[in-house]
């Protein structure tokens, strides 16, 4: 592991991400991406009674989805980086609570599941053999915590974004046969102003701009490098482009 | 493109990519169905006069009616489909308000009738309230003292 550049990190030994699960909900399901998940959800409730408790289920789920699928015994697992976007993390952390591998609490709002990764690489490059990191959010909790009751009869704008409700999880091993982290670089903030919080993109943006410049001032490569770019988050009514 | 230097270029820059609201077409349906339930209000005191109530309490049982329809709507899902299409048409007259005291109530239910429905009812409705009382106290008092000295100057 070594410092590349301003903000780059590289990993001489690159980690493997050995495996991957994911559950969605109702409306994810509907989309063109519906075929790659490994569940997908009829119910926002999920049989639960509230929408906190159901987001706990999803997270609980993946995580013993992507461990099953990995074979990687939940023992072997040195420790996991996991977060959302509740108060306190209680989804991750009453969703993970029965599995008793030690637990970072990791949050990042939109990029909580990169964050994990990033983390997950340094540690398996580090000391850990395997670590796991996984990530929830739900669409009605969010609204709940952080906009207005689902019932209110008000319009949104055409900026909006959608919550995605649903939970991905990852197993990042030591050894492997790739994908492989190769290097991560970090972002800083970049705040240039936006005051609309439905506007969340045109928050973000600038901040997804600078990292992904910095990464290929860092590494020395260019965009063309790379067969895909692929932002977190961008996921919105919005149908031209900022960049 | 010239580059993006200053937070006030990328702000105009978002504000000019970022799509706007029908505006014209928001205006149109909040019209129509603000038009209609005041049209509902105004058959429902008329009935009310009909049957030989007066002014001040069939414009009573008009907010009554109007303010149980809307929560039962509320309560059923329909409300906020109902509001997305008309928005201020359905957010501005009686119902609107009723929607937002029963959203809150619905949506914290989860979380306890003391601390859940008692304690987080009014987060939507709440500033309305504080400055809707704050605002008829300050106009009171002003009232008091125009109205006294008027009197006294009579």
């Amino acid at each position: 592991m070594e410092k590349l550049g301003k903000q780059t990190i590289k990993f001489n030994n690159p980690p493997t991400i050995t495996e991957c699960a994911s559950i969605v909900g109702p409306k994810e399901s509907q989309g063109p991406l519906c075929k790659y998940f490994d569940q997908t959800l009829d119910d926002e409730f999920w049989g639960e009674k509230t929408w906190e408790k159901a987001e706990s289920k999803i997270i609980k789920e993946t995580v013993n989805t992507v461990i099953s699928k990995s074979g990687v015994p939940s023992e072997k697992i040195d420790c996991c980086f996991a977060g959302d976007l509740l108060n306190q993390c209680i989804s991750s952390s009453f969703g993970l609570r029965e599995l008793s591998i030690p637990f970072f609490g990791v949050f990042g709002a939109c990029s909580t599941f990169v964050e994990s990764m990033s983390l997950s690489a340094i540690a398996v490059e580090s000391f850990a053999e395997h670590a796991l990191c996984a990530t929830s959010s739900h669409f009605c909790s969010a609204e709940k915590q952080f906009r207005f009751p689902l019932e209110l009869g008000n319009q949104r704008p055409p900026s909006a974004q959608w919550t995605v409700t649903g939970s991905g999880a990852a197993i990042i091993s030591k050894t492997g046969q790739g994908p492989y982290i190769t290097s991560i670089t970090p972002g800083k903030i970049v705040d240039m102003g936006i005051k609309d919080a439905n506007n969340m993109g045109a928050a973000m943006a600038p901040a997804f701009a600078d990292t992904l410049i910095t990464h290929f001032l860092d590494t020395g490569r260019n965009p063309s490098y790379y067969d895909a770019i692929i932002s977190r988050r961008f996921r919105s009514c919005w149908k031209r482009n900022c960049y | 493109m010239n580059p993006i230097e200053t937070k006030q270029t990328y702000q105009e820059y978002v504000e000019k990519k970022s799509p706007n609201s029908p505006i014209l077409k928001n205006c149109f349906n909040a019209f129509w169905v603000g038009g209609l339930i005041c049209t509902i209000g105004q058959i429902i005191m008329n009935i009310c006069k009909e049957r030989g109530f007066d002014q001040n309490l069939s414009g009573t049982i008009v907010s009554i009616i109007l303010i149980g329809l809307s929560a039962f709507l509320t309560g059923l899902n329909l409300f906020n489909k109902i509001g997305k299409f008309a928005g201020a048409g359905s957010l501005i007259p009686i119902t609107g308000f009723a929607n937002s005291i029963v959203s809150p109530a619905m949506e914290y239910k989860s979380e306890g009738y003391v601390m859940g429905v008692g304690g987080k009812m009014f987060t939507v409705a709440g500033p309305v309230l504080v400055f809707g009382i704050s605002a008829s106290i300050i106009v009171g008092i002003v009232y008091l003292i125009f109205n006294t000295q008027s009197m006294t100057l009579v």
